[in-house]
């Protein structure tokens, strides 16, 4: 928990500045707003950090996204009576692309990297394809409620918040770390490393299906919906010290990255800096916090192991 | 025994000569004060038990690792190597047991590897095949050309290119490290005439090995290290088997050891193999019960881990039989009651980055058993000092890190522990309380199976000793058999004196 404390450091300098230069976000409706906004990428962070702990990649999760609201949008098509029946359709699916991403990586050994960007690929080769590039049918008053309530998007976050602190502290979570720490010794523990991973794969796909469904009813419907939502989530992951390879960092200071993230953006955005930059800065900060991780490693390694 | 090392026949060029050298790895010293000399066209073996330090000499010469006293002169200037490369350009070559070789790529350029000579700037294939070629000539080596692929070589002519690529950067010394080690009887005959015609070419050959009867055929003078440390240097023809092995492992067993089990704490039988084989073993038919320690003797690739490896359940068993189960799987292994205390506890033993508690507690969440010791209690038992749970386990000793993993197994009451190199790499008093730990794990009713190269730890601590020779069961000893008993039967042949 020790490498998490900077980020929280600097999520709490970056509030501050929002509220000195709009005093509007210290209210509860202007705060409220800043978590609604969020939400989804908090969400798609938790989601990101099972996968990455464990040593993987899961670069699907932003067509995911895309795939999940275009397809509830044209399945409900206005009717009430659908919401529920799609809601549950599209938890299926983020588990379903997620346990085939899980099962192309462990068992045919194809690198996560290269198996989740041609999942990426292909779910939105195949949006593109079932759409023409145009959306068609619309969400339901009934699934909007979730991204467009404010009350709704923070209860669902910090259930999803709860759910993640318990299964990092469950044997679950545990030997899933280990795996990513040490692949080999997991192994020779008794540990299933392939199915813990699998499992990690299938809970990032259904962070990529609740992200979906808020993202639904705030942003609307369209085929960019969750464009690159991946990179945003593995950025707030790294900015949370999370260790790219595995093995190191804490799933709430992964959520607090995504905090960041959206903070920076909202300050950004204040400061009337383009909202095009966005992906700039995402670049350096991606750079920047794994070259920080980095120079940290071997600081360590030289102080005296004699405790 | 004369000491020869600083007294060269007269005629002969001294074109090695190290001298005081001393090494130490995290404040573990491996070296004290080793003289070695090589003249030119002589071999001069170098021999010792495993972890006598021989290897460790041998990467200094070659630059892999820096001395931390002593000085190595080659041909009369003193050197230091800084890098590998910078050995390389002072004439030394060594042959690893694994050889640096790329499959894929041909003959030519495996030898020209990183200096291949350039025409234009183009590599010139045609000068580098024509150069090697008659370096092949030269050893009387027509098997193959410098065309073939490394790939479709057998592994003597493998070692021939190893040989090839030493003579074409002109080097002075050759080491070569257990050459034999993966050789064919026959072609073992090949190996000494490729030696002798670098003997004849006026290079020093250090060789390597625990074979006594290659260093009586080959040396012109031995070198015996034990313990890190020079016992003596002596003409090969002044010396017999027996002398040799003595000097190798005769030594005061000083170290403690606690109390053997006596014949009423052995009770039933916790597994059996009969006539169990795999790719790496053949044939073993072994009992362990529970309260006693069996130890395994071997020298390196006799199969010592691999029959740790195969009853856990990682490099399965696939013929004979096994009881109560034979694991096919790590996880069945483990589910069975079996557990591994590996030899390389950083590469797999340990998650590093992880807590103490959470390492201690791997192996009792992978199979989700329900009873669990509480960790404060393990950590109390395996004497983790201090015994903290949160502490990372990479900045641990070796001892405390050890601990950690006997703890890990512990938390799920094995009926069967095997351990490998239970003590590599911890201080001496680490060392006694993991002796006393192991001791104490068996009075609990655990079998233990103890891989071990340290002849005094083996000797000490087991209630009988089972050897391997390449793969198969060499003989059994009973409790408090001598090393020469223990290293006759590992090395067959050669040291049955």
């Amino acid at each position: 928990m020790k490498r998490a404390i900077p980020i929280f450091v600097v999520l709490a300098g970056l509030l501050v500045a929002i509220a000195a230069a709009n005093p509007f976000f210290l209210e509860p409706a202007g705060f409220l707003a800043f978590l609604k906004r969020v939400a989804p990428l908090a969400i798609l962070a938790a989601g990101q950090y099972f996968v990455i702990v464990s040593g993987e990649f899961d670069l699907s999760v932003g067509s995911l996204v895309t795939v999940e609201v275009v397809v509830a949008a044209r399945l409900i098509d206005g009717d009430e009576a659908m919401t529920w029946p799609v809601l549950a359709l599209l938890v299926v699916i983020g588990l379903l692309v997620g346990l085939v991403n899980g099962l192309v990586t462990t068992r045919l050994r194809v690198p996560s990297f290269i198996t989740t960007l041609g999942a990426m690929l292909i779910l939105s080769g195949a949006v593109f394809l079932w759409t023409g590039g145009a959306p068609r049918g619309a969400l339901s008053q009934g699934f909007r409620v979730f991204g467009r309530e404010g009350v709704w998007a923070v209860a669902i976050l910090a259930v999803v918040v709860v759910a993640a602190v318990l299964l990092m502290r469950a044997d679950f979570g545990r030997t899933l770390v280990a795996a990513g720490d040490n692949e080999k010794a997991a192994r020779l523990s008794g540990v299933r490393v392939d199915r813990v991973r699998v499992f990690a794969f299938m809970l990032s796909g259904l962070s990529a299906a609740v992200a979906g469904i808020l993202l639904g009813g705030f942003a609307g419907v369209s085929a960019q919906v969750g464009q690159s939502l991946e990179f945003q989530a593995i950025t707030a992951v790294v900015l949370g010290g999370v260790v790219l390879g595995g093995g190191r960092g804490h799933v709430v200071a992964a959520i607090a990255g995504a905090f960041t993230l959206e903070a920076l953006f909202t300050l950004l955005n204040l400061h009337g800096i383009s909202g095009a930059l966005e992906y700039a800065v995402q670049g350096v900060i991606i750079i920047a916090a794994v070259a920080v991780g980095g120079l940290r490693l071997p600081a360590l390694r030289l102080t005296p192991s004699k405790v | 025994m004369e000491d020869t090392n600083q007294k060269p026949a007269e005629s002969a060029q001294v074109i090695l000569r190290m001298t005081g050298i001393g090494k130490s790895f995290l404040g573990i010293r491996v070296l004290r004060g080793i003289d070695l000399s090589a003249n030119a066209g002589e071999v001069h073996a170098v021999v010792g038990e495993n972890g006598a330090g021989k290897s460790t000499l041998m990467k200094i010469l070659a630059g892999v690792h820096q001395p931390d006293e002593g000085t190595v002169e080659i041909g009369g200037t003193t050197r230091s190597f800084a890098h590998p490369v910078e050995a390389q350009r002072a004439g030394v070559a060594i042959i690893y047991q694994e050889f640096n070789l790329l499959p894929e790529r041909s003959v030519a350029d495996n030898v020209f590897l990183g200096r291949e000579p350039t025409r234009r700037g183009l590599v010139d294939r045609a000068a580098m095949e024509e150069a090697t070629a008659r370096l092949l000539d030269e050893l009387d080596e027509h098997g193959f050309g410098p065309r073939d692929l490394v790939k479709d070589l057998s592994v003597a002519q493998q070692q021939v290119v190893e040989i090839v690529k030493a003579l074409s950067v002109d080097a002075r010394i050759v080491v070569m490290d257990e050459p034999t080690a993966a050789l064919a009887e026959h072609e073992v005959e090949l190996l000494y005439r490729l030696i002798r015609r670098l003997q004849g070419r006026g290079i020093a050959v250090l060789y390597i090995s625990h074979r006594l009867r290659e260093v009586f055929d080959l040396a012109d003078r031995v070198t015996v290290l034990k313990d890190g440390a020079h016992v003596a240097t002596v003409p090969a023809a002044d010396v017999t088997t027996a002398e040799l092995v003595k000097m190798m492992v005769g030594r005061e067993l000083d170290a403690y050891f606690p109390p053997r089990a006596d014949a009423s704490a052995v009770g039933e039988v916790r597994l059996t193999l009969a006539q169990a084989g795999n790719a790496k073993l053949d044939g073993i038919d072994l009992e362990l019960r529970a309260g006693e320690i069996v130890g395994v003797a071997g020298l390196q690739g006799s199969g010592r881990s691999s029959l740790a490896k195969a009853i856990f359940g990682a490099e399965p068993f696939t013929r004979g039989e096994m009881t109560p189960v034979r694991p096919a799987s790590v996880r069945e292994g483990v589910a069975a009651g079996i557990g591994l205390v590996t030899e390389d506890r950083k590469a797999e033993g340990l998650a590093l980055n992880q807590p103490v508690r959470d390492n201690a507690l791997l192996v009792a969440r992978a199979i989700g058993h329900r009873s669990r010791t509480a960790v404060s209690d393990l950590l109390r038992r395996v004497q983790l000092s201090p015994p903290r749970e949160e502490t990372e386990v990479k900045y641990l000793s070796g001892g405390n890190q050890q601990k950690v993993v006997l703890a890990k197994w512990l938390t799920v009451a094995p009926k069967v522990l095997l351990f490998d190199e239970p003590t590599r790499g911890v201080d001496v008093g680490a060392k006694a309380a993991i002796h006393d730990l192991m001791r104490e794990i068996a009075g609990a009713g655990t079998a233990i199976l103890m891989i071990s190269s340290e002849l005094p730890e083996l000797i000490g601590m087991s209630d009988r000793i089972v050897v391997l020779r390449d793969g198969r069961v060499a003989g059994h000893l009973p409790a408090g058999a001598t090393e020469e008993a223990v290293m006759a039967l590992a090395a067959a042949d050669e040291a049955a004196a």
